[in-house]
């Protein structure tokens, strides 16, 4: 099961952390690796802390990334990565808005896709898909801006 | 075309009630059980939000009676409120298809208890299938339809949070149903008329199937055997079979999709060839009792393992047979009441006036955290008001005039009414004070419709049931609605007023929420 990659995406409700996990999924998906996603709804609303694991590989069994084995964890608020830390394992690498030029990015609202950006030049997906992914789950009017924030994050 | 998808645990089910030709969906918001109604209202199904999970139950068991198939969907604690059809309903049988789905909550991530519904399908006596994955709820959805018409019984789809709401891969492998024509309600005085004389006997019945379905059970499609080249076998089922998996990939498994009734031989036979044979489950010690009930000797887990979710990491010690206290991960953010909420002026009010605050369940259960902590109980659907029933006939008169009962606009249609009428049934003799806090949604669930919202699950328009209508009529002296966008100064003075005198009094402090006027206008 080393062949796994883990990613834990964090961030506070309402910042688009199940709609970057969503999008994530998606592109694993078609790109064809068996994917699997959790997180807990209910209180993503609400303001309160959220993460959203997602895990793929040629063969997943959890949903969930173990504490400490996460290979990525991508923190969408910066005051969330204390709290998460202990989800990445000894030399899993953290991504967080320190690692774009947040004047860059086209909407504040695109931090997620930008971030997803910064991810994809570490794991093996391929870009179509990755676009792929943002048109079918993103409204159309905002698809043009997340890609562009995306390609921003991957060339950072 | 590719026939697979990306799906929840929750869609899946909703795919596969649509491709088996479910004819009516009903059921009440909770997490984790909410998105299988509405993906299954989107995707074209016919599909209702219902008061309760006791009124969805009972129009399913209806529907199903006339030859249909249908499918109610409902959290753990529903199951609860739905339990008294849920039990008799096993006695009546179905004519067409009933598929009841429990979304249990272990951990509690969004729920008052982590009861383990598994119980409640061994006491009711119906048959209970635990899917593993989103492949698994799909193909348990449609086979479960299926033994549901082949043994006249309504059927148990146990569901837990990580199974309901994780994305895994679905393959559809049935074509779609077109919907059933041959529906009709046959007369069957002794099978559906439950009278002692016919309950009797239809116990009876049930103990025969249920005796038939444990046979058919021992070779059966849900459960499955897994070859392993060490000397330890598991036996599991549900998301507990995924850590299991992970965790000792060399063991043999034995993978049980259906747990009631179970299929002792089976569980015999492979018990038999393994040195070491333990129990991984989630929740309660339900199979590892029943399996040890039969005779069979099985390891279990420690019970510090009972509580909270199961995780790699734990399966990983429960195999080891550790039972050492285990790491308290950093607490995150709690989540907060949104700017702009309404609630927000009712609980400074309640706080500022010093009041016992008996509450209820929905997004305002947050006034129980700071800043406010001004929520002093919450125990179930509807109790915040009998709960301050309680509190207002025994406390002395000056406190018991302190007392104020919060409740949502959707927990008091599900079951507030009966609260408001013991209200003035058994009147306390100071009187009480009710809020309803009407943002006009079920907000914490996701922004569900409601009867008082006066809008169907896909937010058209529908008949309103009024709060202050149903309030008056039930005989309330004093019935005040505070619009809170226009006028939020107000409710603290009326708070104090109604306070100060011995009536019975429901304040409404009505002001949609912030959270679903973003939605209106998306739609």
């Amino acid at each position: 099961m080393n062949d796994t990659i883990n990613i834990v995406i964090a961030g506070i409700g309402g910042q688009g952390v199940i709609k970057a996990s969503d999008i994530l999924s998606e592109a694993a998906f078609t790109a064809g690796y068996d994917v699997k996603k959790s997180e807990i709804h209910g209180m993503s609303q609400r303001g309160g802390s959220v993460t959203s694991d997602v895990r793929f590989a040629k063969k997943v069994f959890s949903p969930t990334v173990p504490p400490g084995e996460a290979d990525f964890l991508v923190v969408l608020a910066d005051d969330q990565v204390e709290i998460n830390c202990h989800l990445l394992k000894k030399g899993g690498k953290l991504i967080t808005s320190k690692d774009i030029d947040l004047s860059k990015i086209p909407n504040p609202k695109t931090l997620n896709t930008a971030l997803l950006g910064a991810l994809s030049s570490f794991i093996g997906i391929p870009l179509k898909n990755w676009e792929e992914a943002i048109r079918k789950l993103l409204p159309p009017k905002s698809t043009d801006m997340n890609i562009e924030a995306f390609n921003m994050g991957r060339k950072q | 075309m590719t026939n697979k998808f990306l799906l929840s645990g929750n869609e899946a089910v909703a795919e596969a009630s649509l491709d088996a030709g479910v004819s009516l969906g009903t059921g009440y918001p909770g997490t984790p059980s909410t998105e299988i109604l509405e993906h299954f209202a989107e995707i074209g199904g016919k599909a209702q939000w219902s008061p309760n999970e006791k009124v969805a139950l009972e129009v399913g068991v209806g529907a199903a009676y006339g030859k249909a198939r249908a499918i109610v969907t409902m959290k753990h604690v529903g199951l609860n409120v739905a339990a008294d059809p849920f039990f008799t309903a096993a006695y009546t049988g179905v004519d067409g298809g009933l598929v009841i789905v429990s979304a249990d909550d272990p951990g509690m991530s969004s729920s008052q208890n982590e009861q383990d519904n598994r119980h409640l399908a061994e006491a009711a006596e119906i048959p209970m299938l635990e899917p593993s994955d989103s492949q698994e709820a799909y193909d348990f959805t449609v086979k479960g339809f299926e033994l549901s018409e082949k043994w006249k019984i309504p059927v148990l789809l146990r569901m837990t949070t990580r199974i309901c709401h994780s994305k895994t891969i679905v393959e559809k492998k049935i074509r779609p149903s077109k919907g059933y024509s041959n529906l009709k309600f046959v007369k069957d005085l002794r099978g559906k008329v439950m009278i002692p004389s016919n309950a009797r006997p239809a116990h009876l019945r049930l103990r025969e199937k249920i005796a038939e379905l444990a046979e058919f059970n021992e070779e059966s499609f849900f459960n499955k055997v897994e070859k392993g080249l060490i000397d330890t076998g598991i036996i599991t089922s549900g998301i507990s079979y995924q850590y299991a998996k992970e965790a000792e990939p060399d063991a043999g498994i034995l993978k049980l999709g259906m747990t009631y009734p179970l299929p002792f031989d089976k569980i015999r036979s492979f018990a038999g060839k393994y040195k070491r044979c333990i129990v991984i489950e989630e929740g309660d010690p339900y199979l590892f009792k029943s399996i040890m009930a039969a005779g069979i000797e099985v390891e279990g887990k420690h019970d510090i393992f009972r509580l909270g979710e199961l995780n790699l990491k734990r399966v990983r010690k429960i195999l080891a047979g550790e039972n050492t206290s285990e790491e308290i991960p950093p607490c995150g953010k709690a989540p907060q009441l949104c700017p702009g909420c309404p609630h927000k002026t009712v609980y400074e009010a309640l706080k500022k006036l010093g009041c016992t605050v008996p509450g209820d369940i929905g997004c305002y259960s947050l006034g129980t955290l700071p800043p406010y902590e001004a929520m002093d109980t919450l125990l179930c659907m509807g109790a915040g008001i009998t709960v301050g029933l309680g509190l207002r006939h025994i406390l002395p008169e000056e406190k018991a005039m302190k007392v104020v009962s919060v409740i949502g606009d959707s927990t008091f249609i599900h079951s507030g009414i009966t609260g408001l009428v013991d209200m003035v049934y058994n009147r306390p003799p100071t009187g009480h004070v009710v809020i309803i806090l009407d943002n006009n949604t079920t907000a914490m669930t996701g922004l569900q419709e409601h009867p008082g919202s006066g809008r169907d699950i896909m937010h058209n328009p529908s008949h309103q049931v009024k709060i202050e209508d149903i309030s008056r009529a039930i005989g309330i002296e004093n019935v005040d609605v505070v619009d809170m966008l226009k006028n939020p100064e107000e409710i603290e003075k009326i708070i104090t007023k109604r306070l100060s005198e011995k009536k019975t009094s429901v304040i409404i402090a009505r002001r949609p929420c912030v959270l679903s006027v973003k939605l209106k206008a998306k739609i």
